[in-house]
Protein backbone atom coordinates (compact mmCIF):
# COMPACT_ATOMS: atom_id res chain seq x y z
CA UNK A 1 0.00 0.00 0.00
CA UNK A 2 1.34 3.41 -0.85
CA UNK A 3 0.78 6.48 0.18
CA UNK A 4 0.08 9.93 -1.50
CA UNK A 5 1.72 12.48 0.58
CA UNK A 6 1.19 16.35 0.94
CA UNK A 7 4.03 17.42 -1.93
CA UNK A 8 5.92 20.22 -1.35
CA UNK A 9 5.81 22.71 -4.06
CA UNK A 10 7.99 25.46 -3.16
CA UNK A 11 11.42 25.74 -1.54
CA UNK A 12 9.90 27.49 1.40
CA UNK A 13 6.05 25.39 1.53
CA UNK A 14 5.93 23.74 5.31
CA UNK A 15 2.09 23.21 4.84
CA UNK A 16 -0.88 23.16 2.15
CA UNK A 17 -4.85 23.39 2.73
CA UNK A 18 -6.36 20.35 0.71
CA UNK A 19 -9.57 22.05 -0.52
CA UNK A 20 -10.84 19.19 -2.77
CA UNK A 21 -10.49 15.54 -3.63
CA UNK A 22 -10.84 14.61 -7.16
CA UNK A 23 -10.96 10.89 -6.41
CA UNK A 24 -12.21 8.58 -4.40
CA UNK A 25 -12.13 4.85 -2.95
CA UNK A 26 -12.51 2.51 -5.47
CA UNK A 27 -11.48 4.87 -8.34
CA UNK A 28 -8.70 3.53 -10.37
CA UNK A 29 -5.93 5.41 -10.89
CA UNK A 30 -2.57 6.37 -13.92
CA UNK A 31 0.53 8.23 -13.28
CA UNK A 32 -0.06 11.80 -13.84
CA UNK A 33 -3.70 11.90 -12.87
CA UNK A 34 -5.11 14.62 -10.97
CA UNK A 35 -6.16 13.67 -7.42
CA UNK A 36 -6.80 16.83 -5.43
CA UNK A 37 -6.46 20.47 -5.37
CA UNK A 38 -4.05 22.14 -2.73
CA UNK A 39 -4.37 25.81 -1.54
CA UNK A 40 -0.80 27.36 -1.12
CA UNK A 41 0.87 30.75 -0.72
CA UNK A 42 1.13 30.43 -4.40
CA UNK A 43 -2.59 29.80 -5.39
CA UNK A 44 -4.96 26.26 -6.05
CA UNK A 45 -1.98 23.41 -7.29
CA UNK A 46 -3.77 20.79 -8.28
CA UNK A 47 -1.86 17.35 -7.06
CA UNK A 48 -0.84 14.71 -9.34
CA UNK A 49 -0.45 11.24 -8.40
CA UNK A 50 2.98 9.46 -8.96
CA UNK A 51 2.02 5.46 -9.86
CA UNK A 52 -0.90 3.89 -11.41
CA UNK A 53 -3.41 2.23 -8.35
CA UNK A 54 -6.28 2.15 -6.84
CA UNK A 55 -7.78 4.49 -4.41
CA UNK A 56 -7.95 2.86 -1.36
CA UNK A 57 -8.74 5.57 1.76
CA UNK A 58 -8.68 9.37 1.29
CA UNK A 59 -7.16 10.38 4.71
CA UNK A 60 -7.44 13.98 4.93
CA UNK A 61 -10.65 15.99 4.76
CA UNK A 62 -11.84 18.16 2.53
CA UNK A 63 -10.46 21.71 4.59
CA UNK A 64 -8.02 20.63 6.52
CA UNK A 65 -4.53 22.40 6.55
CA UNK A 66 -1.45 19.70 6.65
CA UNK A 67 2.51 20.41 6.68
CA UNK A 68 4.20 19.26 3.50
CA UNK A 69 4.84 15.41 3.86
CA UNK A 70 1.61 14.24 5.54
CA UNK A 71 -0.57 11.18 3.98
CA UNK A 72 -3.44 12.28 1.65
CA UNK A 73 -4.19 8.86 0.79
CA UNK A 74 -3.68 5.45 0.96
CA UNK A 75 -3.35 4.00 -2.71
CA UNK A 76 -3.44 0.25 -3.24
CA UNK A 77 -0.69 -0.52 -6.08
CA UNK A 78 -2.19 -2.35 -8.97
CA UNK A 79 -2.23 -6.11 -8.73
CA UNK A 80 -2.40 -5.92 -4.76
CA UNK A 81 -4.53 -7.81 -2.81
CA UNK A 82 -7.37 -5.98 -0.77
CA UNK A 83 -6.36 -5.23 2.08
CA UNK A 84 -8.64 -6.11 5.24
CA UNK A 85 -10.59 -3.80 7.07
CA UNK A 86 -8.90 -0.72 7.98
CA UNK A 87 -7.98 -1.02 11.78
CA UNK A 88 -8.36 2.10 13.98
CA UNK A 89 -4.81 2.36 13.91
CA UNK A 90 -4.69 5.17 11.10
CA UNK A 91 -3.84 8.53 12.78
CA UNK A 92 -6.72 11.04 12.76
CA UNK A 93 -6.11 14.27 11.01
CA UNK A 94 -7.82 17.06 13.26
CA UNK A 95 -11.35 18.44 12.02
CA UNK A 96 -10.93 22.14 10.50
CA UNK A 97 -12.20 24.90 12.63
CA UNK A 98 -15.69 25.40 11.44
CA UNK A 99 -15.17 27.79 8.72
CA UNK A 100 -19.25 28.84 7.99
CA UNK A 101 -19.78 32.11 7.51
CA UNK A 102 -20.53 34.40 10.49
CA UNK A 103 -24.64 34.06 11.32
CA UNK A 104 -26.42 37.18 8.88
CA UNK A 105 -27.05 40.48 11.45
CA UNK A 106 -29.69 42.37 10.62
CA UNK A 107 -29.30 45.32 8.43
CA UNK A 108 -30.66 48.90 9.59
CA UNK A 109 -32.73 50.08 6.09
CA UNK A 110 -30.56 53.37 6.55
CA UNK A 111 -27.79 51.39 5.11
CA UNK A 112 -28.90 52.54 1.89
CA UNK A 113 -25.23 53.27 -0.67
CA UNK A 114 -24.96 55.25 -3.70
CA UNK A 115 -24.66 53.31 -6.85
CA UNK A 116 -21.64 52.76 -8.06
CA UNK A 117 -20.05 51.58 -11.85
CA UNK A 118 -20.83 48.61 -12.84
CA UNK A 119 -24.26 50.28 -11.80
CA UNK A 120 -26.80 47.92 -10.49
CA UNK A 121 -30.06 47.15 -12.08
CA UNK A 122 -32.27 50.63 -12.63
CA UNK A 123 -34.49 50.98 -9.76
CA UNK A 124 -32.42 49.48 -7.07
CA UNK A 125 -30.56 52.03 -4.98
CA UNK A 126 -28.89 49.46 -2.62
CA UNK A 127 -25.80 47.22 -3.79
CA UNK A 128 -26.16 43.41 -3.58
CA UNK A 129 -24.24 42.09 -1.40
CA UNK A 130 -24.82 38.46 1.02
CA UNK A 131 -24.47 39.23 4.87
CA UNK A 132 -21.65 37.85 5.03
CA UNK A 133 -19.84 40.29 2.68
CA UNK A 134 -21.21 42.84 4.70
CA UNK A 135 -20.44 41.18 7.87
CA UNK A 136 -16.95 41.13 5.98
CA UNK A 137 -17.25 44.49 5.12
CA UNK A 138 -17.90 46.21 8.48
CA UNK A 139 -15.34 43.87 9.84
CA UNK A 140 -13.03 45.36 7.89
CA UNK A 141 -14.22 48.95 8.00
CA UNK A 142 -15.25 48.87 4.28
CA UNK A 143 -18.11 50.99 2.65
CA UNK A 144 -20.03 48.22 1.18
CA UNK A 145 -21.56 50.84 -1.31
CA UNK A 146 -18.02 51.50 -2.49
CA UNK A 147 -17.11 48.21 -3.33
CA UNK A 148 -17.45 46.83 -6.99
CA UNK A 149 -19.35 43.92 -6.93
CA UNK A 150 -18.52 40.36 -9.25
CA UNK A 151 -20.92 38.79 -7.85
CA UNK A 152 -24.46 37.67 -10.19
CA UNK A 153 -25.75 40.74 -11.16
CA UNK A 154 -22.53 42.72 -9.71
CA UNK A 155 -23.59 41.46 -6.16
CA UNK A 156 -21.06 42.31 -3.56
CA UNK A 157 -18.62 38.94 -2.62
CA UNK A 158 -16.63 38.55 0.91
CA UNK A 159 -13.60 38.58 -1.74
CA UNK A 160 -14.28 42.07 -3.31
CA UNK A 161 -14.93 43.15 0.43
CA UNK A 162 -11.52 41.57 1.10
CA UNK A 163 -10.05 42.88 -2.33
CA UNK A 164 -11.20 46.16 -1.03
CA UNK A 165 -9.82 46.71 2.30
CA UNK A 166 -6.85 48.90 3.13
CA UNK A 167 -3.45 46.07 3.08
CA UNK A 168 -3.15 45.05 6.41
CA UNK A 169 0.53 43.36 6.18
CA UNK A 170 2.20 41.23 3.29
CA UNK A 171 -0.06 38.93 1.76
CA UNK A 172 0.98 34.74 1.90
CA UNK A 173 1.76 35.07 -1.78
CA UNK A 174 4.06 37.94 -0.93
CA UNK A 175 5.53 36.26 2.64
CA UNK A 176 6.24 33.27 0.57
CA UNK A 177 8.21 35.04 -2.00
CA UNK A 178 9.71 37.18 0.43
CA UNK A 179 11.00 34.07 3.04
CA UNK A 180 12.51 32.04 -0.43
CA UNK A 181 14.23 35.23 -2.12
CA UNK A 182 15.79 36.40 1.50
CA UNK A 183 16.84 32.41 1.56
CA UNK A 184 18.28 32.57 -1.89
CA UNK A 185 20.58 35.47 -1.13
CA UNK A 186 21.67 34.11 2.18
CA UNK A 187 22.42 30.90 1.05
CA UNK A 188 23.76 31.55 -2.45
CA UNK A 189 26.88 33.37 -3.46
CA UNK A 190 25.31 35.33 -6.72
CA UNK A 191 27.23 36.34 -9.49
CA UNK A 192 26.21 38.49 -12.49
CA UNK A 193 26.98 38.35 -16.39
CA UNK A 194 24.98 40.66 -18.97
CA UNK A 195 25.72 40.20 -22.59
CA UNK A 196 23.96 42.18 -25.51
CA UNK A 197 22.37 39.81 -28.27
CA UNK A 198 21.59 40.96 -31.80
CA UNK A 199 17.67 39.73 -32.68
CA UNK A 200 17.59 40.75 -35.85
CA UNK A 201 17.82 37.91 -37.65
CA UNK A 202 15.55 36.16 -34.64
CA UNK A 203 12.58 39.02 -35.35
CA UNK A 204 13.17 38.98 -39.09
CA UNK A 205 12.75 34.99 -39.19
CA UNK A 206 9.56 35.11 -36.83
CA UNK A 207 8.05 37.52 -38.96
CA UNK A 208 8.36 35.52 -41.97
CA UNK A 209 7.40 32.35 -40.15
CA UNK A 210 4.11 34.41 -38.52
CA UNK A 211 3.17 35.40 -41.98
CA UNK A 212 2.95 32.08 -42.62
CA UNK A 213 0.86 30.70 -39.64
CA UNK A 214 -2.58 31.39 -38.85
CA UNK A 215 -3.38 34.15 -36.26
CA UNK A 216 -3.94 31.80 -33.89
CA UNK A 217 -0.58 29.88 -34.35
CA UNK A 218 1.61 32.94 -33.86
CA UNK A 219 4.43 32.78 -32.05
CA UNK A 220 5.73 35.54 -29.46
CA UNK A 221 9.83 36.18 -29.64
CA UNK A 222 9.10 34.41 -25.76
CA UNK A 223 9.17 30.98 -27.08
CA UNK A 224 12.50 31.65 -29.56
CA UNK A 225 14.30 33.35 -26.28
CA UNK A 226 12.84 30.00 -23.89
CA UNK A 227 14.06 27.09 -26.90
CA UNK A 228 17.64 29.30 -27.22
CA UNK A 229 17.96 29.17 -23.74
CA UNK A 230 17.29 25.64 -23.16
CA UNK A 231 19.68 24.30 -25.50
CA UNK A 232 22.60 26.16 -24.18
CA UNK A 233 21.60 24.77 -21.58
CA UNK A 234 22.80 21.50 -22.10
CA UNK A 235 25.93 22.99 -23.74
CA UNK A 236 26.67 24.50 -20.50
CA UNK A 237 25.37 21.81 -17.60
CA UNK A 238 26.26 24.20 -14.75
CA UNK A 239 23.42 26.43 -15.23
CA UNK A 240 20.63 23.31 -14.78
CA UNK A 241 20.26 21.44 -11.50
CA UNK A 242 19.97 21.66 -8.17
CA UNK A 243 22.41 22.57 -5.25
CA UNK A 244 21.11 20.12 -2.28
CA UNK A 245 23.06 18.52 0.28
CA UNK A 246 25.83 21.12 -0.63
CA UNK A 247 26.33 19.27 -3.77
CA UNK A 248 24.97 20.16 -7.25
CA UNK A 249 22.85 17.86 -8.74
CA UNK A 250 22.92 18.25 -12.69
CA UNK A 251 19.56 17.90 -14.29
CA UNK A 252 19.32 15.38 -17.04
CA UNK A 253 16.37 17.33 -18.46
CA UNK A 254 16.04 20.89 -19.22
CA UNK A 255 12.64 22.06 -17.57
CA UNK A 256 12.54 25.91 -17.71
CA UNK A 257 10.52 27.40 -15.23
CA UNK A 258 9.03 30.44 -16.62
CA UNK A 259 8.16 33.75 -14.33
CA UNK A 260 4.96 34.85 -14.24
CA UNK A 261 3.18 38.03 -12.89
CA UNK A 262 -0.11 37.67 -11.54
CA UNK A 263 -2.82 40.01 -11.53
CA UNK A 264 -3.59 40.86 -8.48
CA UNK A 265 0.33 41.07 -7.81
CA UNK A 266 2.61 38.16 -7.06
CA UNK A 267 4.63 36.11 -8.68
CA UNK A 268 4.92 32.64 -9.57
CA UNK A 269 7.55 30.66 -12.16
CA UNK A 270 5.69 27.15 -12.96
CA UNK A 271 8.11 25.14 -15.18
CA UNK A 272 7.29 24.21 -19.21
CA UNK A 273 9.31 20.70 -19.65
CA UNK A 274 11.81 19.89 -22.02
CA UNK A 275 12.03 23.16 -23.31
CA UNK A 276 15.58 21.99 -25.64
CA UNK A 277 13.55 19.16 -27.33
CA UNK A 278 9.84 20.07 -28.42
CA UNK A 279 9.20 22.54 -31.38
CA UNK A 280 8.51 26.16 -31.36
CA UNK A 281 4.50 25.45 -31.64
CA UNK A 282 3.78 23.24 -28.96
CA UNK A 283 5.59 25.44 -26.91
CA UNK A 284 3.65 28.19 -27.49
CA UNK A 285 0.93 26.59 -27.10
CA UNK A 286 2.15 25.22 -23.99
CA UNK A 287 3.19 28.71 -22.42
CA UNK A 288 0.10 30.20 -23.50
CA UNK A 289 -1.70 27.43 -21.70
CA UNK A 290 0.69 27.45 -18.40
CA UNK A 291 0.69 31.67 -18.38
CA UNK A 292 -3.78 31.10 -18.34
CA UNK A 293 -3.27 28.44 -15.56
CA UNK A 294 -0.60 30.29 -13.50
CA UNK A 295 -3.49 33.24 -13.37
CA UNK A 296 -6.78 31.50 -12.92
CA UNK A 297 -5.70 28.49 -11.17
CA UNK A 298 -4.97 25.12 -12.32
CA UNK A 299 -1.18 24.92 -12.33
CA UNK A 300 -0.31 21.42 -11.31
CA UNK A 301 2.01 20.27 -8.29
CA UNK A 302 4.81 18.62 -10.90
CA UNK A 303 4.75 22.17 -12.93
CA UNK A 304 6.13 23.94 -9.09
CA UNK A 305 8.68 21.62 -8.46
CA UNK A 306 10.04 20.46 -11.71
CA UNK A 307 12.00 23.71 -13.17
CA UNK A 308 15.79 23.02 -13.42
CA UNK A 309 16.16 26.71 -14.58
CA UNK A 310 14.20 29.74 -14.49
CA UNK A 311 14.14 32.41 -16.93
CA UNK A 312 12.88 35.80 -16.52
CA UNK A 313 11.60 38.37 -18.95
CA UNK A 314 10.77 42.07 -18.25
CA UNK A 315 10.67 43.25 -21.77
CA UNK A 316 7.35 43.79 -21.85
CA UNK A 317 7.29 46.24 -18.95
CA UNK A 318 10.50 48.28 -20.31
CA UNK A 319 13.15 47.02 -17.97
CA UNK A 320 16.67 47.44 -20.35
CA UNK A 321 17.94 44.17 -18.04
CA UNK A 322 17.04 42.45 -15.03
CA UNK A 323 19.58 40.96 -12.59
CA UNK A 324 17.56 37.94 -10.95
CA UNK A 325 17.39 36.50 -7.67
CA UNK A 326 18.04 32.59 -7.82
CA UNK A 327 15.02 30.38 -6.92
CA UNK A 328 16.61 28.11 -4.55
CA UNK A 329 17.77 24.58 -4.96
CA UNK A 330 18.33 25.76 -8.81
CA UNK A 331 21.52 27.15 -9.53
CA UNK A 332 21.57 30.36 -12.29
CA UNK A 333 18.48 32.49 -13.50
CA UNK A 334 18.14 34.17 -16.83
CA UNK A 335 16.64 36.96 -17.50
CA UNK A 336 16.07 38.81 -20.61
CA UNK A 337 14.97 43.07 -20.80
CA UNK A 338 13.13 44.61 -22.81
CA UNK A 339 14.15 44.37 -27.21
CA UNK A 340 15.03 47.87 -27.93
CA UNK A 341 16.29 49.07 -31.38
CA UNK A 342 19.47 50.33 -30.24
CA UNK A 343 22.66 51.28 -32.82
CA UNK A 344 24.80 48.02 -33.83
CA UNK A 345 28.17 48.13 -34.56
CA UNK A 346 28.41 45.03 -37.59
CA UNK A 347 30.59 44.95 -40.50
CA UNK A 348 32.74 48.48 -40.03
CA UNK A 349 28.95 49.89 -40.15
CA UNK A 350 26.85 51.30 -37.16
CA UNK A 351 22.85 50.58 -38.23
CA UNK A 352 19.50 50.42 -36.39
CA UNK A 353 18.90 46.72 -34.46
CA UNK A 354 16.58 45.07 -32.31
CA UNK A 355 18.71 44.20 -29.68
CA UNK A 356 17.88 42.62 -26.06
CA UNK A 357 20.46 42.62 -23.37
CA UNK A 358 20.37 38.86 -21.66
CA UNK A 359 21.57 38.59 -18.07
CA UNK A 360 22.55 35.12 -16.20
CA UNK A 361 22.53 35.55 -12.27
CA UNK A 362 25.38 32.08 -11.16
CA UNK A 363 25.45 30.14 -7.95
CA UNK A 364 29.32 30.78 -7.80
CA UNK A 365 29.20 27.84 -5.41
CA UNK A 366 28.42 25.70 -8.93
CA UNK A 367 29.92 27.97 -12.19
CA UNK A 368 32.40 30.35 -12.17
CA UNK A 369 32.39 33.53 -14.35
CA UNK A 370 34.04 31.64 -17.27
CA UNK A 371 31.06 28.95 -17.85
CA UNK A 372 28.88 31.83 -17.27
CA UNK A 373 30.45 33.67 -19.94
CA UNK A 374 30.28 30.49 -21.91
CA UNK A 375 26.54 29.62 -21.48
CA UNK A 376 25.41 33.39 -22.75
CA UNK A 377 27.74 33.28 -25.56
CA UNK A 378 25.92 30.46 -26.90
CA UNK A 379 22.62 31.71 -25.95
CA UNK A 380 23.53 34.64 -28.28
CA UNK A 381 24.61 32.13 -31.28
CA UNK A 382 21.85 30.12 -30.60
CA UNK A 383 19.64 33.04 -31.56
CA UNK A 384 21.51 34.13 -34.70
CA UNK A 385 20.68 31.13 -36.34
CA UNK A 386 16.63 31.18 -35.39
CA UNK A 387 15.77 28.52 -38.45
CA UNK A 388 17.73 26.41 -36.32
CA UNK A 389 16.04 26.26 -33.13
CA UNK B 1 -21.49 46.74 -37.27
CA UNK B 2 -21.72 50.48 -36.09
CA UNK B 3 -19.18 51.72 -34.54
CA UNK B 4 -21.26 51.71 -31.27
CA UNK B 5 -21.97 47.83 -31.72
CA UNK B 6 -17.91 47.47 -32.58
CA UNK B 7 -17.08 49.53 -29.83
CA UNK B 8 -19.13 47.24 -27.25
CA UNK B 9 -17.85 43.89 -29.01
CA UNK B 10 -14.13 44.48 -28.60
CA UNK B 11 -14.87 46.23 -24.70
CA UNK B 12 -16.86 42.46 -24.24
CA UNK B 13 -13.34 41.04 -25.56
CA UNK B 14 -10.92 43.02 -23.72
CA UNK B 15 -13.14 41.90 -20.98
CA UNK B 16 -12.16 38.63 -21.07
CA UNK B 17 -8.61 39.33 -21.14
CA UNK B 18 -8.63 41.69 -18.27
CA UNK B 19 -12.15 41.16 -16.26
CA UNK B 20 -10.98 42.53 -12.95
CA UNK B 21 -10.89 45.96 -15.29
CA UNK B 22 -13.75 47.96 -15.15
CA UNK B 23 -14.62 48.48 -18.91
CA UNK B 24 -16.15 52.02 -18.59
CA UNK B 25 -13.17 53.69 -17.53
CA UNK B 26 -10.63 52.84 -20.67
CA UNK B 27 -9.74 56.27 -22.29
CA UNK B 28 -10.15 55.41 -25.97
CA UNK B 29 -7.07 57.05 -27.15
CA UNK B 30 -4.98 55.55 -24.87
CA UNK B 31 -2.61 52.80 -25.29
CA UNK B 32 -4.42 49.73 -24.55
CA UNK B 33 -1.32 47.64 -23.11
CA UNK B 34 -1.51 50.25 -20.66
CA UNK B 35 -4.56 51.24 -19.79
CA UNK B 36 -4.96 47.36 -19.17
CA UNK B 37 -1.59 46.32 -17.64
CA UNK B 38 -1.67 43.47 -20.27
CA UNK B 39 1.25 41.98 -22.00
CA UNK B 40 2.26 40.81 -25.16
CA UNK B 41 0.68 37.20 -24.73
CA UNK B 42 -2.24 39.01 -23.33
CA UNK B 43 -2.14 41.39 -26.64
CA UNK B 44 -1.57 38.05 -28.81
CA UNK B 45 -4.63 36.40 -27.54
CA UNK B 46 -7.01 39.76 -28.35
CA UNK B 47 -5.79 39.67 -31.79
CA UNK B 48 -7.13 35.94 -31.88
CA UNK B 49 -10.55 36.69 -30.51
CA UNK B 50 -10.83 39.44 -32.96
CA UNK B 51 -10.39 37.31 -35.41
CA UNK B 52 -12.47 34.16 -34.04
CA UNK B 53 -15.40 36.37 -32.88
CA UNK B 54 -15.14 39.59 -35.21
CA UNK B 55 -13.98 37.73 -38.34
CA UNK B 56 -11.02 40.63 -38.87
CA UNK B 57 -7.30 38.58 -39.11
CA UNK B 58 -4.66 41.37 -37.84
CA UNK B 59 -1.26 41.27 -39.59
CA UNK B 60 1.18 41.84 -36.93
CA UNK B 61 2.60 44.79 -39.04
CA UNK B 62 -0.98 46.31 -38.22
CA UNK B 63 -0.75 45.66 -34.77
CA UNK B 64 0.09 50.08 -34.57
CA UNK B 65 -3.17 50.28 -35.80
CA UNK B 66 -5.34 48.73 -33.30
CA UNK B 67 -3.47 49.66 -30.18
CA UNK B 68 -5.81 52.19 -28.51
CA UNK B 69 -9.71 51.60 -28.70
CA UNK B 70 -10.44 54.21 -31.14
CA UNK B 71 -8.07 52.84 -33.64
CA UNK B 72 -9.18 49.16 -32.86
CA UNK B 73 -12.47 50.19 -33.45
CA UNK B 74 -11.87 52.44 -36.67
CA UNK B 75 -9.36 49.71 -38.75
CA UNK B 76 -11.96 46.25 -37.57
CA UNK B 77 -15.12 48.99 -39.50
CA UNK B 78 -12.90 49.81 -42.22
CA UNK B 79 -11.90 45.88 -42.38
CA UNK B 80 -15.46 45.04 -42.42
CA UNK B 81 -15.74 43.35 -39.21
CA UNK B 82 -19.01 41.25 -38.10
CA UNK B 83 -20.24 39.05 -34.98
CA UNK B 84 -19.39 35.73 -35.60
CA UNK B 85 -21.04 32.64 -33.56
CA UNK B 86 -18.66 31.29 -31.20
CA UNK B 87 -17.15 28.52 -32.77
CA UNK B 88 -18.06 29.68 -36.55
CA UNK B 89 -15.34 29.82 -38.81
CA UNK B 90 -13.61 33.19 -40.14
CA UNK B 91 -13.25 33.44 -43.64
CA UNK B 92 -10.16 34.48 -44.56
CA UNK B 93 -10.05 38.09 -44.78
CA UNK B 94 -6.82 40.27 -44.00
Amino acid sequence: MAELRMPSLGADMEAGTLVEWKVKPGDAVRRGDLVAVVDTDKGAIDIEIWEDGVVERLLVPVGTKVPVGTALAAVRGEGAPEPTPPSAAAPEVAAPAAASPPAPTPIAPAERAPATPPAPPAGAARPRASPAARARARELGVDVGSVRGTGPDGAVTIADVEASAAPRGPSPMRQAIAAAMARSKREIPHYYLAADVDLSRALAWLAEENARRSVADRLLPAVLLLKATARAARAIPEVNGFHVDGAFRPSEAVHLGVAISLRQGGLVAPALHDVDRRPLGELMRDLTDLVTRARKGGLRSSELSDATLTVTSLGDLGAGAVYGVIYPPQVALVGFGKILTRPWAADGRVEARPVVTATLSGDHRVSDGLRGAQFLAELARLLETPEDL
Amino acid sequence: MTPEALREAVLALLGTIAPEVDLEEIRPSADLRDELDIDSMDFLRFVVQLEQRLGVSVPEADYPRIRTLDRCVAYLAEKGARELAPGARPEARS
